[in-house]
């Protein structure tokens, strides 16, 4: 890892992929990858992970943005003059050749520019193809590191998949790229070869130099291998940073909830570096400012269990179930529950009670307090926003107003306004926002794109279909993504603000 | 397991219900192979030992490979299907690649428009190509030229079908690796794409080659009355001469001729794997 120098050896700048169906796959990505760094993009399926690296091989063109390499643009450069090679998620090894033929796929290709002295001592450049020898030598040095000596002419069809993936990762090493992309490589194959294949991986980066891109959507691989981690989701990048900090200090609920197991509770600041959650109030490490709704992450095996009265907090232990390296509980704590990861099994009605220090508790600035768009009101005195159309109550913007029949608004002062049209803002809390499964009860439809566990309460996003408008929503029911759902507000929790001075 | 068992459950409950096991149940194909596969082919092999006068002979035989003109028709059907073929690879692998490659040919609708005519009867197709090619003038240039359009036009779809099927079940990342390590597109689909597709080719090939060398319907139909192929000599001997005996002796040979194309074509196939010098 002393080999990572800080020259940047690939940017990407404001890189957007838009497929033809308008889907978004990679939203405005600014990234660096130095020389000799090992950098996972991690993230779920559909997170764009696969699509940036396909830009980055050449596969697929940006729609927008540019891609450097070495300080020079090679966004529209196709993939066969880019001095990169890729691992690819199902090996795609030439089934019509052999394991030698393979390997030697991209040397036999190659030109090299050789050196030649004339007859007077001249020198001059000549464009070969690199001789046989050279290249059988390579090709058994490539299988040599992949401890695959001695298969040359054994067909592709033959191997297991362990094996086929070393003839794959061989292929494209032996070109010596600049960068070496990773597509999902291990996904095909099992636990055990999968931890071997990683260590090895591993290994080979820190022998050869090669800068690593790699895609993966499992964290402990990410956490295992890389030395940056690129965390993605919906096309866009979430944090970027070493392992550690990744897990230690996730940036947002996201992040601390895809990277290994976590508790996020929702939180307040309640004094410098105090915060308050789940009823108590915790020292902490990080400064936020006073009265702010923030997220709170703190480890399972970051909290220890003491018998009632020890520590901070007391709580019934509800579940408890054995997973090999610790027992993983679960305590009630008021309506909240608290994952606790310990090697000293508590049973199920215990009481009890946990100490998290300073140090354990990660604080994040809270992503949604409320729910604000840009909406208009209709001739019915309703009002369109977020894909949808709600009931409300438009006499809030005018104190003392009132409607009269026809429709039209009358102030204190006795002006009558018409407010059809009039643009406004709208906001709406997290828990002021209800869901049904039945379409018609409310005023938008979509469907549920992430939840996210907070304790006692889940908050989820529900995405609208045509304008893609989000909905956070906190609701203790349980929900699965991709329902289908419809929100319905309460017509006087729907606050509405207006954009400017309506004409008379 | 379980669905494993019922599985088994069912089936024993569905032999036991029509009271039939798998072997009794294979006699109707059985029988069906006998009347008309096995019994007809040892038909066919008698006759051509046979002499007129009954006798085991192999003189049908040496009249075939002694007579300028059966050898002749036999060269020229060859060469007929020989030429046909080759045109329609021509023609066929662009097209399949188009085809698989191109989104106009989204739900296949494309392809169904090259499969559609082979739904319509062929005598009359060959009849509507003849005129059309009256109409141009192409027809008066040459009968071989005649027969060979005329063949290509029958017998194009069952070369596009096979390939367009191979190439559109390729990995197109073995595509994007190619690219990847380096080669051009050229060298993509020589090197790649060529190679993988020559199963394809070769059962095209099968479809095409052999029933070209029989199909006299159309050297009758645009050859002017002019060019005999194989297939017409066979007819005419049982036919017009009644001499079943030398008929029979053709189509053993012509089965010969068959089996060994299919032999070279079907060492194609089990090569593919190392098809890729061509």
């Amino acid at each position: 890892m002393s080999k990572i120098t800080n020259e940047k050896l690939i940017e990407l700048v404001d890189l957007t992929k838009e497929f033809e169906d308008g889907m978004r796959a990679v939203d405005n990505v600014n990234l660096y990858v130095r020389r000799g760094e090992f950098v996972t993009f991690l993230g779920p399926s559909g997170c764009g992970k696969t699509t940036t690296l396909r830009m980055i091989a050449g596969f697929d063109t940006p729609t927008s943005g540019k891609i450097f390499l070495n300080g020079q643009d090679i966004s529209n450069l196709p993939p066969n003059k880019r001095p990169i090679n890729t691992v690819f998620q199902r090996y795609a090894l030439f089934p019509h050749y052999n394991v030698f033929d393979n390997v030697a796929f991209g040397l036999k290709l190659k030109k090299i520019k050789v050196t030649y002295q004339d007859k007077n001592g001249k020198e001059f450049e000549r464009v070969e193809k690199l001789s046989k020898k050279v290249i059988v030598e390579k090709v058994e040095k490539a299988l040599k590191m992949v401890d695959l000596e001695g298969f040359e002419k054994r067909s592709i069809s033959t191997l297991s998949g362990g094996q086929q993936q070393r003839v794959a990762i061989a292929r494209a090493l032996v070109n010596e790229p600049e960068i070496l992309l990773l597509d999902e490589p291990l996904g095909a194959l099992d636990l055990k070869m999968r931890k071997d294949m990683q260590l090895e991986l591993k290994e080979m980066h820190k022998k050869l130099g090669i800068t690593f891109i790699y895609v993966t959507h499992d964290q402990e691989e990410a956490l295992t291998m890389s030395d940056t981690i690129v965390v993605m989701k919906d096309g866009v990048i979430q944090q970027v940073g070493s392992p550690t900090d990744i897990y230690n200090e996730p940036k947002n609920s996201f992040v601390a909830d895809f990277i290994g197991e976590s508790n996020i509770f929702s939180g307040t600041m309640v004094d410098d570096k105090k915060v308050k959650f789940i009823g108590t109030t915790f020292d902490c490490v990080d400064d936020f400012a006073k009265n702010e709704k923030v997220d709170v992450v703190v480890r399972p095996e970051d909290i220890f269990l003491m018998d009632e009265d020890k520590g901070q907090v007391k709580g019934k232990i509800i579940s408890s179930i054995f997973k090999g390296m610790h027992y993983e509980m679960v305590m009630l704590v008021g309506k909240t529950e608290v994952v606790i990861q310990d090697t000293i099994e508590r049973k199920v009605g215990e009481k009890v009670s946990i100490i998290i220090k300073p140090n354990d508790i990660h604080i994040m600035a809270k992503e949604f307090s409320s729910n604000k768009y840009d909406g208009y009101i209709t001739k019915k005195n309703t009002v369109c926003f977020g894909d949808g159309e709600f009931d409300c109550d438009v006499t809030q913007l005018y104190p003392g107003s009132f409607l009269d029949e026809e429709g039209y608004l009358i102030t204190a002062e006795g002006d009558k306004i018409d407010l059809t049209d009039v643009d406004v803002t709208v906001e709406v809390g997290l828990k002021d926002i209800e869901i049904s499964d039945d379409a018609e009860l409310g005023g938008a439809v979509g469907n549920i794109v992430s939840i996210i566990y907070k304790g006692d309460h889940y908050q989820l996003i529900v995405r609208t279909d045509e304008e893609e408008e989000d909905f956070v929503v906190d609701t203790e029911y349980t929900w699965n993504e991709n329902d289908r759902v419809s929100v319905i507000i309460p017509s006087e929790k729907i606050k509405l603000a207006l954009k400017q001075e309506t004409k008379r | 397991m379980r669905k494993e068992k019922t599985l088994n459950n069912e089936r024993t409950a569905g032999s036991v219900r029509f009271g039939f096991s798998r072997r009794q149940l294979c006699i109707p194909y059985g029988v069906f192979l006998l009347c008309f596969v096995i019994i007809p082919l040892v038909l066919i092999v008698v006759y051509a030992f046979r002499g007129n006068d009954g006798g085991f002979t192999l003189d049908n035989f040496v009249k075939f490979f002694s007579s300028t003109t059966t050898i002749s028709t036999l060269i020229i059907s060859v060469l007929l299907a020989l030429a046909t073929t080759i045109v329609c690879v021509i023609i066929a692998y662009p097209l399949a690649y188009i085809l698989a490659r191109s989104n106009l040919n989204r739900g296949g609708t494309l392809l169904m428009l090259f499969i559609v005519p082979m739904w319509i009867n062929f005598v009359l197709r060959a009849m509507a190509m003849k005129d059309l090619l009256t109409l141009t003038g192409i027809f008066g240039i040459n009968n071989y030229l005649n027969v060979i359009i005329g063949m290509v036009y029958d017998y194009v779809p069952f070369m596009i079908l096979p390939i367009y099927t191979v190439l559109t079940k390729m990995d197109k990342s073995l595509v994007e690796a190619s690219l990847d390590l380096g080669a051009s597109p050229l060298k993509t689909f020589t090197k790649v794409t060529l190679p993988l597709s020559m199963p394809g080719i070769a059962s095209g090939i099968t479809m095409v080659f052999m029933p070209t060398m029989t199909c006299y319907v159309i050297s009758d139909t645009f050859g002017n009355g002019l060019i005999t192929i194989i297939g017409k000599l066979i007819d005419e001997q049982f036919t017009a001469f009644s001499n079943w005996n030398f008929g029979s002796a053709m189509a053993m040979i012509l089965l010969a001729i068959m089996l060994i194309s299919m032999w070279v074509t079907g060492s194609f196939k089990s090569e593919d794997t190392r098809g890729a010098n061509l």
